[in-house]
């Protein structure tokens, strides 16, 4: 069941066939990820780098799902497993651990997180129009951090929405 | 050559700005001195009129016109035909607003308001047409047309007299025979422009000139350029060029004269109708020294109706104001300098450093410790000097205490005297531009609520007049600015009994006096009978000490019913870096601030003593301090959680000292401050982050906020009714 089998299979509409091209063609792209056995994926504008895990400094008090703060180029980037935040899959540490670092730059909200994620899968070309509401009962993850569904093959990727993934933390505040 | 004169705008608005500071204080100096130093008096004029020069420059002809009429005032002071007395000052003081607020008005984008200024103008105008304390005309040795400008002015105030331009109102009698035409229809002007050589170094730029000559009229020019000298000998940035300029245009002699008036002290100019007769050849205008006639008469004035209220006006011009940070600031040439030297010496370490690392082998390991160590100096004092850069010294927050106090005093009728001391003292810009409000409530708070009234005073066998002290100075890695008033200082009594009036504490609980002196920082606390419009509505010393610990700093009281009080203010001298002394607790390694840190000490169980049911207590000599394990407090995993063998740093804050029990104490050294808040948020008894030298993140304890952390949950224990800081 590998995502970047399963991608290739995806028809886009109106997708311009010139290889090289493919970065500009219509519609919107996805990083897409793996936690536990579920996939999800992100606007992949808003993903700065990824990162191999590191341990990072401890934040006194804070929920568990915050693994701490690191230090990329001179920025304190705090990191958040999304396996213990949605509860998906097992938060084991290995060398093949990543962190999708992802930033939003509008005038409301500046900021960078690092995400833990288990592995990143692939790049996902997707029209607005394919992504379907997510039905709204349910998952544990907040009805308004998910953007919506996307189907690829028999599977589904779970968009999230950027803006409300890095505010998450103003949300849970005590 | 077009110049795009608004990026000068900005130089223009400083400029102005400081020149009006130093107006304010040259008129408060005035104001206090018995006899007005006539240096004073030139500094003022100075000030108005390089703003009025600038300003027509800019063509910001309302602030031009208005500096105009201020500076016939100040120019007679400065004569000697008139002595500032309190209300041509008070005058004085408020057209300095007025000018501030238009300054203000134009930073912002917008238009200028005239309307605060018009009452002003008339005001001025009366007090120009009263030659109040004229000396005797004649015996002034400036000028016997003296007079004759004075009340010519006065009734004339479309200011386009501003053409008379103080250089001419100087004069210095003499050539009355110049004509002066009416301006009515065309006439044609033969100018006649000889810059000196030095002309362009002062930035002035005859091509500006002409623009503006050719703005009025038709112009015609000719250059004479029989005195460039030979090629070897061409100076670029010397002027050889002179020239002779035939205007026709509907313009009036000062009119053109104005265009001149920023370069006439550096040209031999002469001005004369080109179709009349009487023209004077080579008639030379070195240094201020045109003498003319006053003006013709031109338009009426507008009617002017002096207003009752301009006071009103101005204050609502001021509420108006935009707070238009300008973001830059000058820096003394000599610090400049200094970054330059030590560029230099860095620049030499890494060239040393790089031609031993691409030939490196063990027997140089010396030579590359020693080169490291050099690198390490240079870095440090580099960090030194440009945070110099961001230092100012503090009298800019200092200065504008006079005229505040002045004004205040006068309004409530107390006497005051402000005594400064320290303003040499430097602090970083950003500190100080928040500090500045802060201080401002606290003087005026001093002078409400603190300074008894004359009477009162001398019953209470002081002297009639208050003194407030505003003194700053550097202690450690911090600055101290203190508000020293000796007033009435502060009642305890009646500040406890008001709080438990107002249900910010309970009637049975006890505190000490400076817990109680704390209060008045409480939210919704005035003990004012009154409220005035200077303070007493219990909003303001909550903000006070927020903004103050916000910065990372502390205020402390120290008073004697009677006697007076201290406001200390504690503050750090830079946001940016910190000393920080490094413990580890298990893994993880935090910052304590050198600052708040008492002593570090090996932990005697024989001095540890539980209270209370949970407190655990060490004792300190006298003081019994509470021992908080920062492995329990943040819930983290330590190698040592047993007292016996623990280490113990001890520090302080707002007025308080805790134990913190740490696993190991590493090495101290300067921290760059991080905020958490940009990615993250802020987080409880952490004031920020720092990257140590390996990469990794470290936290810096925020020593008040745990402090308060610590008590609040003890007061909850104790007494739950009284947590008035529960945020």
């Amino acid at each position: 069941m590998d995502i970047q089998e399963l991608a290739k299979t995806v028809p886009v509409e109106g997708e311009i066939t010139l290889d090289g091209l493919d970065f500009i063609s219509n519609g919107e792209e996805y990083l897409t990820f793996g936690l536990g056995e579920e996939h999800y994926g992100v606007d992949i504008l808003c993903v700065n780098e990824i990162r191999s895990w590191e341990l990072p400094t401890l934040i006194p008090n804070s929920p568990e799902y915050i693994k701490g703060v690191i230090n990329i180029r001179g920025s304190i980037i705090p990191i958040i497993d999304l396996r213990i935040r949605f509860d998906v899959g097992e938060a084991t540490y290995t060398e093949s651990t990543v962190v999708i670092v992802l930033t939003i730059d509008s005038p409301e909200l500046k900021r960078m997180m690092g995400f833990v994620v288990d592995a990143v899968s692939d790049v996902l070309n997707a029209q607005s129009s394919e992504i379907t509401k997510a039905p709204l009962f349910g998952g544990i993850i907040p009805a308004e951090m998910i953007e919506g569904l996307i189907n690829v093959g028999s599977n589904v990727v779970t968009i999230l929405a950027i803006e409300q993934l890095l505010a998450l933390e103003e949300d849970t505040d005590d | 050559m077009a110049i795009d004169l608004e990026q000068f705008y900005e130089v223009f608005f400083e400029e102005s700005l400081e020149g009006l500071d130093a107006m304010e204080q040259g008129l408060l100096a005035v104001s206090s001195a018995d006899e007005a130093d006539p240096e004073d008096i030139n500094t003022i004029f100075r000030a108005a009129h390089s703003i009025k020069g600038g300003s027509s420059t800019f063509g910001f002809t309302a602030i031009a016109e208005f500096t105009h009429v201020l500076e016939t005032l100040l120019d007679e002071a400065r004569d000697g035909t008139r002595t500032l007395d309190t209300g041509a000052i008070d005058l004085l003081l408020q057209s300095s607003d007025c000018l501030r607020a238009m300054i203000n008005a134009l930073q912002a984008g917008n238009a200028i308001d005239t309307s605060a200024s018009a009452p002003l103008v008339a005001a001025f105008e009366i007090m120009l047409a009263s030659p109040n304390n004229s000396n005797d005309n004649t015996s002034v040795p400036a000028g016997p047309s003296k007079p004759a400008t004075t009340s010519e002015l006065s009734s004339n105030t479309h200011l386009d007299i501003v053409a008379a331009s103080v250089d001419n109102l100087l004069s210095d009698g003499g050539d009355s025979n110049i004509d002066y035409p009416d301006d009515s229809g065309s006439t044609q002007w033969r100018i006649s422009f000889k810059p000196e050589a030095q002309i362009l170094l002062s930035g002035n730029e005859p091509l500006r000139l002409f623009r503006e000559l050719a703005a009025m009229g038709e112009l015609r020019t000719e250059a004479n350029i029989s005195n460039i000298p030979a090629f070897d000998q061409l100076t670029c940035d010397e002027c050889y060029i002179s020239w002779t300029l035939w205007l026709t245009a509907d313009v009036s002699r000062e009119d053109i004269l104005e265009v001149f008036d920023w370069v006439i002290d550096e040209c031999m100019l002469t001005i004369d109708l080109a179709n009349t007769e009487t023209v004077e050849q080579e008639k030379f205008v070195p240094l201020a020294a045109e003498r003319s006639q006053p003006p013709a008469p031109e338009q009426p004035k507008p009617a002017a109706v002096p207003t009752a209220a301009p006071e009103k006006a101005i204050a609502a011009k001021k509420a108006s104001e935009s707070t238009a940070g300008s973001a830059s600031i000058r820096v003394g040439i000599d610090k400049v300098d200094s970054l330059i030297n030590l560029i230099g010496e860095l620049v030499i370490t890494q060239s040393m450093l790089s031609e031993l690392g691409s030939n490196f082998d063990m027997d140089k390991l010396e030579r590359l410790n020693s080169g490291l160590e050099q690198l390490q100096q240079n870095t440090r004092e580099l960090q030194e000097s440009v945070m110099r850069i961001r230092m100012l010294p503090i009298s800019f927050a200092f200065n504008r205490f006079p005229r505040m106090i002045r004004d205040l005093s006068a309004q409530i009728g107390k006497k005051v005297e402000l005594k400064l001391s320290g303003e040499n003292t430097e602090l970083d810009k950003t500190v100080m531009e928040q500090i500045s409000d802060p201080m401002v409530h606290l003087v005026r708070n001093a002078i409400d609520h603190g300074m008894e009234l004359p009477e009162k005073r001398l019953a209470a066998g002081k002297s009639e007049t208050g003194t407030i002290c505003l003194n700053a100075f550097h202690r450690g890695g911090s600055i101290v600015i203190e508000i020293i008033d000796d007033g009435n200082g502060l009642d305890a009594q009646l500040l406890y009994n008001k709080a438990v009036e107002k249900g910010i504490i309970t009637a049975a609980t006890e505190l000490t006096e400076q817990e109680i002196f704390a209060l008045i920082f409480a939210p919704g606390f005035s003990t004012a009978a009154v409220v005035s419009d200077i303070s007493g509505r219990g909003v303001g010393m909550d903000v006070v000490r927020r903004n103050i610990s916000a910065l990372g700093g502390r205020i402390e009281i120290e008073s004697k019913l009677g006697r007076g009080s201290t406001f200390r203010i504690h503050l750090p001298l830079t946001l940016a870096i910190l000393d920080g002394q490094l413990v580890r607790v298990g893994s993880q390694v935090y910052v304590v601030p050198l600052v708040g840190i008492v002593e570090s000490l090996q932990i005697k169980k024989e001095l540890v003593n539980k209270v209370s049911g949970n407190m655990t207590l060490y004792r300190l000599r006298e003081d019994n301090v509470p021992i908080i394990p920062i492995h329990q407090e943040f819930a983290i995993e330590a190698d040592n959680t047993r007292l016996e063998d623990g280490l113990l740093v001890v520090v302080e804050g707002e007025g308080q000292k805790i134990g913190l029990l740490v696993d190991d104490l590493l090495s101290q050294q300067q921290v760059v401050i991080k905020s958490l808040k940009s990615n993250y948020k802020n987080i409880d008894g952490i004031s920020g982050a720092t990257i140590l030298g390996d990469g990794s993140v470290s936290m810096i304890l925020d020593i008040p906020g745990l402090i308060r952390r610590v008590s609040d949950r003890k007061s909850k224990q104790k007494k739950p009714a009284a947590q008035h800081h529960a945020a």
